[in-house]
């Protein structure tokens, strides 16, 4: 099976005041299609540096970053940009959704900048909404719904453009336990259907579910261990 | 595929009417910029227009030869003022002319019976009526040979008609002019008063004239005009009051001038004349229109860049509010060109209402301006009458380039004034934006 994601020795250095600050030392890992990774690891860990890189925001001081086969370290600003329209779909800890917009148009909001708004985009904006649950409050507004009913919008919006490749940043920091197992679940449906999610948590709970995890510690890969499914926890 | 440059348009409007309020001060602030560019440019060609035609009506191709009272301490005499020899020296040297019309004008009574009437005798030659624009009511204007028998013939104005005769018809009767009989053998039109023109030529009303042959006048009435009223006491002797040359060919008009000045001047020591030359008025209007032009303009583009400075300060404010959406619609995939092009929509949006509203209330110039003039007349009649005729009057006309031009102004400061902060929030890092509360 070809990998999904492959990184080798990734570097981010921010150069500060005080001298350079090294986020990552020197990371690497390769992420086959089809697999549900997540990424622990303390604060300072780099857990989110790597996940800015990952979802193709920044680029990597040093480092080969292939996704799907390609460098995407080598990239321009707008290269980068169109592989964020086009091949990622992102899920965020704070949901952001733009709170002018209704449920329908959020979902909406990728297609403007991958080009493929059209005439049926509404449609499938319309069924999309349906399959996470929220078929019923097209027309609501971002703050008309509960912290759950949010990040199903935003998990809606990520899978508009049908990614292959899905980031999610603690999508369930800020929601109670019986949202979070809806969520994850939701989540694990995209995994099963083929797509390959990553997940950055600190939560073991939510860790426990994914196939594999990462653990980060001061910049560098601590542990890698798959999960055996149905193994005892 | 919806085309981008509509989508933008869409994104634009709807981010514009999530603070409506916010988004109509602003227009505001363009729209009094571009109004007041088509309000000004209206008035001046208003009143530029009214000036030339008062100018246009004293004759283009004429020059005005006036006789003025010398300043009472540089003379103390009472002959002054053009003479027959300026008429004659005029007449039989300078090539140029047409037309030359030798004219003196008396104040005078006239009686017919019990009725008498207080106006201004003219003594002029047949081509005064043509030359003054003054219509036959009825009868006849009197020709050269009545002029070279010096008959006693009269033409009266329409008012004088009118008073003299108030049922009818006065051709045939005979009036009392000063203590002479004259025939009367025809009457004018009413004709509206030559408006003065800008202190150089003064108004004319010619409903109270009487016209009689210039050579009857000399020997019947001669130069001596004697005003004798109580406690007063002024002999003047003037043999002309006016000579109105009328030059043949447009282009040697002011070469004329320039003749006609040396030639009076040989003759004259005393400054008992003034020469009008309508069409250096025209030239001086035109260059007076164009410097208007610009000061208006001037004016307006300080409330457009205002109205621009507006439109920037808001944006300003838009984006760095907006931080964390740019941070989002980044996140998910818009370049940088995106957010510029989303920005740069608003502004422009903004500014183009601003434009077209704009341009609207300037149409509606011409009538919020007779609107105010009945307003502020029948509220304050008397100071009505104090401004100026030119103000008064006024009527604005929309100067048709004037407003492509506003819009066109309204669309770059949109732009321009919209650049730096749509490059603003192109700037932002997606990361630190997404990170923005």
């Amino acid at each position: 099976m070809t990998s999904a994601v492959q990184i080798r020795n990734l570097e981010k250095l921010y150069p500060l005041a005080g001298g350079v600050v090294a986020a990552l030392r020197g990371v690497s890992f390769e992420v086959p299609q089809g697999d549900f990774v997540s990424i622990m690891g303390p604060s300072g860990s780099g857990k989110s540096t790597l996940l800015n890189l990952l979802g193709c925001l920044d680029r990597p001081t040093a480092g080969e970053y292939f996704l799907g086969g390609e460098n995407v370290a080598e990239m321009s600003d707008d290269q980068l940009a169109e592989v964020r329209a086009t091949r990622l779909g992102f899920v965020f800890q704070s949901f952001n959704l733009l709170s002018a917009l209704t449920v329908v148009e959020n979902i909406e909001l990728p297609l403007y900048y991958s080009g493929r708004l059209n005439r049926d985009s509404r449609a499938r904006c319309h069924s999309l909404a349906k399959r996470v649950g929220l078929g019923d409050r097209l027309d609501h507004r971002p703050a008309q719904l509960s912290g759950g009913q949010q990040q199903r919008v935003a998990i809606a919006r990520s899978l508009v453009n049908d990614p292959r490749f899905m980031l999610a940043d603690e999508p369930t920091g800020n929601l109670d336990s019986a949202t979070t197992l809806e969520i994850l679940q939701l989540l694990k449906e995209l995994n099963d259907e083929g797509r390959t999610i990553v997940l950055v948590t600190h939560e073991p709970e939510v860790a426990a579910l994914t196939k594999r995890t990462i653990l980060l510690r001061d910049g560098l890969v601590q542990s890698d261990e798959l999960r055996t499914p149905g193994a005892p926890r | 595929m919806i085309p981008r440059l509509s989508r933008t348009l869409l994104l634009a409007f709807r981010s514009l009417l999530l603070h409506p309020l916010r988004t109509t001060l602003t227009v505001l602030g363009i729209l009094i910029g571009v109004a007041s560019v088509v309000w000004l440019l209206a008035i001046g060609e208003g009143i530029s227009r009214a000036s030339q035609e008062q100018i246009a009506s004293l004759g283009a191709r004429n020059i005005i030869v006036r006789t003025v009272k010398p300043a009472s301490d540089e003379f103390e005499g009472e002959i002054y003022g053009l003479t027959r020899k300026d008429f004659l020296l005029l007449s039989s040297t300078v090539p140029t002319l047409e037309r030359v019309l030798p004219i003196r004008e008396i104040p005078e009574e006239f009686r017919y019976r019990t009725r008498k009437l207080e106006g201004r005798l003219v003594g002029c030659t047949p081509d005064y009526a043509e030359s003054m624009r003054l219509k036959l009511a009825g009868g006849r204007f009197f020709s050269d040979g009545d002029m070279r028998e010096e008959r006693n013939y009269c033409v009266l104005g329409a008012e004088t008609a009118a008073k003299l005769f108030p049922v009818g018809d006065p051709v045939g009767e005979k009036i009392l002019i000063g203590d002479e009989w004259y025939d009367v053998i025809g009457f004018m039109r009413d004709r509206a008063p030559s408006a003065g023109v800008g202190g150089s030529f003064a108004a004319e009303d010619y409903n109270r004239d009487v016209y009689i042959p210039i050579r009857t006048l000399w020997r019947r009435v001669g130069d001596m005009y004697v005003i004798t009223k109580p406690g007063q006491f002024q002999r003047d002797i003037i043999e002309l009051n006016q000579i109105t040359l009328t030059v043949a060919d447009t282009a040697d008009v002011l070469p004329t001038a320039d003749v006609v000045r040396d030639s009076i001047a040989r003759n004259h020591t005393l400054s008992d004349y003034r020469i009008t030359v309508p069409m250096e008025l025209l030239e001086q209007a035109n260059t007076t229109r164009l410097l208007f032009i610009i000061f208006l303009g001037l004016i307006a583009a300080i409330s457009l860049v205002v109205g621009g400075i507006g439109i920037m300060n808001i944006m300003l404010a838009t984006v760095t509010e907006r931080t964390r959406e740019i941070g989002i619609r980044r996140a998910l995939g818009a370049k940088r060109r995106d957010i510029v092009e989303q920005f740069l929509m608003e502004s422009t949006v903004l500014s183009i209402a601003g434009g077209i509203l704009g341009v609207g209330i300037g149409l509606l110039c011409p009538a919020a301006v007779s609107l105010l003039r009945a307003a502020f007349t029948a509220r304050f009649p008397e100071m009505q009458n104090a401004l100026p005729e030119l103000i008064r009057n006024v009527t604005p006309i929309i100067v048709p380039w004037s407003i492509p031009v506003a819009l066109g102004i309204a669309v770059v400061v949109g732009v321009v004034f919209g650049v730096y902060p749509a490059m603003r929030a192109a700037k932002l890092d997606p990361i630190v934006a997404l990170r923005h509360e």
